[in-house]
């Protein structure tokens, strides 16, 4: 039963983990355009403007 | 007159916050982007404008937003550089779509908390059940409901937010809404279930509560992205059809600026097939205009120097120099602003159907669950059993799918609305729609192309045709268009003539070896006028004019739209601002029996009041400023994408095609939103009369209210998406 004072809690901290990258993607823009995100991934040379996650 | 120049305005007009120095933001419409290769070559050609540092394109909004050092580069090096690529583009205000952007991003945040809360307590949750079945040490069942506690707290705190200060204005404002009750239960729900834990008692509906918080959410974030895709849609259509103006400076230079940000005071230039970008007095020239968006007249109006134009306007037969008047002046869009503006405030009363079903639904439970408090007391069980039960009674009629039940419809309806090229721009205009029982329609630009055509008539010979069309081809005004139409369409083709002379006003000539050939207006021709003011006259030497005549071409299923509408059960009427027997033939043509011509915007909304004080319910479809006011007024309408941007505005819906088809569409639609709307109150009903009783008599545990609340969610949820799952037509 003590191994649940330990597990709970890393299990709740995996899943802030999980939260806090949907947040960090949410502020950097990421889910500003789903429908070109998905043709970008099929380009073969990196945009030199790709500016995601600098602003 | 103000002290800037045009040059200033261009990047002020088009950027968001310019500190001098710093770089500058805009953000284009694009019109024709489609795949990932547009993506692209939107992207590329926006960069390799000198100064534009970094161009972003979505493919979703159909934008791209780009950083540029305003000292280097304007909007209009952009757009052109873009015009070049193959893109039509148009400057677009960056104020409504970052605030649009923060709405949404503010609801999506509250989403994903309240969902991580929801799942880790729910987890926690049925460990819990399950223990209660078996044999669960008590001590770590209440350390599990500490948990449950910890988690569920700042979530409620934080994803309740958009809840609460709804609930709070309406009660400031003595009403009620959905969120009424919505905020009541989860508040009591976490009181409760904290006052239990403390106590180590086993009412403890954490679980509840959040995943409520978490469904509700889900519903106003989809609520959210409809309202601003569909803003979003419909301010690029009007950024790209509002276009560029050319504005003269002092000094004579020739400068591109958005037509929003023209001043009173500019000095235009419009030049032959360009819209007037503002209301204004004709500086220089003589010239003719179509003012059919405007005053619904097809026919072209002339205009000299210190006459009104106005804007939307297209000038047809000759460059006109325009000075912009003061917009605050009695312009005839400031008039039509006034009526509008009337006309909506009579229209802000409209209740949606979730806030009226909140009326009834919110004093019920309210009552329901004080007749549980009393009950209880009076059949002798303690207060605090009394209170948990009536407490139990107000989670369990949390109105759930009720509040899921209106938008879950409506996304699904304007989602399928979109796909067929219909625009739903007032989120309260699905319900609207569907009540109506009369369709009142505009003539021109509605019920017609608002081109004119040419009528055919046997007396014109191919030989005559192809002569006059071989002269009007020199010409961009309507009727010599609609000549070059008719004879490539009867001849297969129009040869341009050589050495053709156009004199605004009166038409066009050439000098033969032998005499003239000329083409225009009676006068011009040398001829008696027939009466009417829609015809051109053909004429060569002493041989007999011929002449053309032109009526404007009814939409190709109008006919069979009012037909079907017709057998539907509706009214028809025709409004119309055009002469009565054009107004006459048109309304024979499509089948409408009640018709009225020569109208002012004021005459419209005047009948569309009495139409309103008989109990009609009426959809308006129009398209000209003239219409705008009564687009306002009318309980529900709608506007082709050609409209006048002030009548864009005022209407509920926009379709875009040369059909009016979409009319039928948007309100079979719309009916059928509706009647799911009310199967969906129906299901919540149902879940209500089965569960209150057993709320009522004590005996809802936490898994059954997390269970009937899911169910239930879940249920009106997949009815709703049945709406959009339905194929075309």
């Amino acid at each position: 039963m003590t191994a649940l004072a330990w597990l709970v809690p890393v299990a709740l901290l995996l899943g802030a983990l999980g939260l806090a990258a949907f947040m960090w993607a949410l502020r950097s823009g990421q889910f500003e355009d789903l429908e070109g995100a998905a043709y970008r991934a099929l380009e073969d040379d990196p945009l030199e403007d790709d500016d995601i996650g600098k602003e | 007159m103000t002290a800037h120049t045009a040059a200033d305005r261009l990047t002020q007009t088009a950027k968001g916050v310019s500190p001098a120095g710093a770089a500058a933001t805009l953000t284009l419409a694009i019109e024709n982007m489609h795949c990932g290769g547009c993506l692209r070559s939107v992207e590329r050609a926006a960069l390799k404008v000198p100064g534009v540092r970094t161009a972003r394109a979505s493919l979703a909004a159909k934008r791209v937003s780009m950083v540029y050092d305003p000292d280097r580069a304007g909007a209009g090096d952009v757009i052109d550089a873009l015009q070049a690529a193959g893109f039509a583009a148009a400057a677009i205000e960056a104020g409504k779509q970052s605030r649009d952007d923060a709405r949404q991003n503010y609801l999506l945040r509250r989403v994903a908390v309240a969902g991580f809360a929801a799942m880790n307590i729910m987890l926690i949750s049925i460990a819990v059940w399950s223990g209660e079945a078996s044999d669960m040490d008590p001590a770590l069942a209440s350390a599990f409901r500490w948990v449950s506690a910890l988690i569920a707290l700042p979530t409620v705190a934080y994803a309740g937010q958009p809840f609460f200060s709804s609930a709070l204005g309406a009660l400031k404002g003595r009403r009620l809404n959905m969120d009424v009750p919505i905020s009541l239960a989860i508040l009591l729900a976490t009181g409760m279930s904290l006052y239990q834990t403390l106590r180590g008692g086993q009412q403890v509906y954490f679980d509840a509560a959040v995943s409520l918080l978490f469904f509700l959410l889900v519903g106003r974030f989809l609520d959210e992205t409809l309202r601003v895709r569909a803003r979003g849609e419909a301010q690029n259509l009007l950024s790209l059809q509002s276009g560029m103006a050319t504005v003269i400076e002092p000094g004579g230079a020739q400068l591109q600026v958005p037509a929003h940000a023209l001043r009173p005071g500019d000095r235009l230039l419009v030049s032959t097939g360009e819209r007037i970008g503002a209301d204004g007095v004709v500086l220089e020239g003589t010239g003719q205009v179509d003012q059919s968006l405007i005053t619904g007249e097809t026919a072209p109006l002339t205009v000299s120097s210190g006459q009104e134009v106005y804007a939307g306007s297209l000038n047809l037969t000759r460059p006109l120099r325009i000075e912009v008047r003061a917009a605050d002046s009695a312009t005839l869009l400031a008039e039509i602003s006034r009526l509008m503006l009337a006309a909506e405030q009579g229209k802000a009363r409209y209740r949606r159907l979730a806030d009226r079903a909140a009326a009834i639904y919110a004093p019920a439970v309210h009552g329901l669950g004080l007749a549980t408090f009393l009950g209880w007391l009076l059949v002798g069980a303690s207060w605090q059993t009394a209170v948990t039960y009536a407490i139990a009674v107000l989670i369990i009629t949390c109105p759930c799918a009720l509040a899921l039940a209106v938008p879950a419809v409506q996304i699904a309806a304007a989602s399928r609305l979109f796909r067929r090229r219909i625009i739903v721009k007032a989120a309260d205009g699905i319900e609207r729609i569907a009540e109506t029982d009369m369709v009142v329609f505009d003539k021109t630009g509605t019920l017609t192309v608002g081109r004119p055509q040419l009528i055919e008539d046997e007396r014109i010979s191919d030989d005559a045709l192809t002569a006059a069309a071989g002269l009007a081809c020199a010409s961009k005004h309507p009727y010599a268009r609609a000549i070059v139409a008719a004879a490539e369409q009867r001849l297969g083709r129009a040869v341009p003539a050589s050495g053709p002379e156009e004199v605004p006003g009166c038409g066009l000539k050439r000098t033969l070896k032998q005499g003239e050939e000329r083409i225009g207006s009676a006068e011009w021709c040398g001829v008696e006028s027939g009466g009417e003011e829609s015809e051109v006259w053909y004429r060569r030497d002493s041989q007999a004019p011929v002449r053309f005549r032109f009526d404007d071409r009814v939409r190709s299923d109008a006919g069979d739209v009012v037909a079907a509408l017709r057998s539907r059960g509706y009214r028809l009427a025709l409004l119309s601002g055009d002469r009565i027997a054009v107004v006459e033939r048109i309304a024979r043509e499509v089948g409408i029996e009640t018709w009225r011509a020569e109208l002012k915007p004021t005459d419209k909304i005047a009948w569309l009041d009495q139409r309103a004080a008989e109990g009609r319910k009426v959809l308006m479809i129009g398209d000209g400023l003239n219409d705008a006011p009564a687009l306002a007024a009318a309980h529900a309408s709608m506007s082709p994408a050609s409209a006048a941007d002030i009548s864009q505005r005022a209407a509920d819906f926009i379709f875009q095609g040369e059909k009016l088809a979409p009319i039928v569409d948007a309100i079979s639609t719309a009916k059928q939103a509706r009647s799911m709307a009310l199967q969906n109150f129906v299901v919540a009903l149902v879940y209500n009369v089965i569960c209150v009783p057993l709320a009522m008599a004590g005996m809802v545990t936490p898994l059954i209210a997390a269970i009937a609340m899911s169910t239930s969610s879940i249920l009106v949820t997949a009815n709703a998406a049945r709406l959009a799952g339905r194929g075309s037509p």
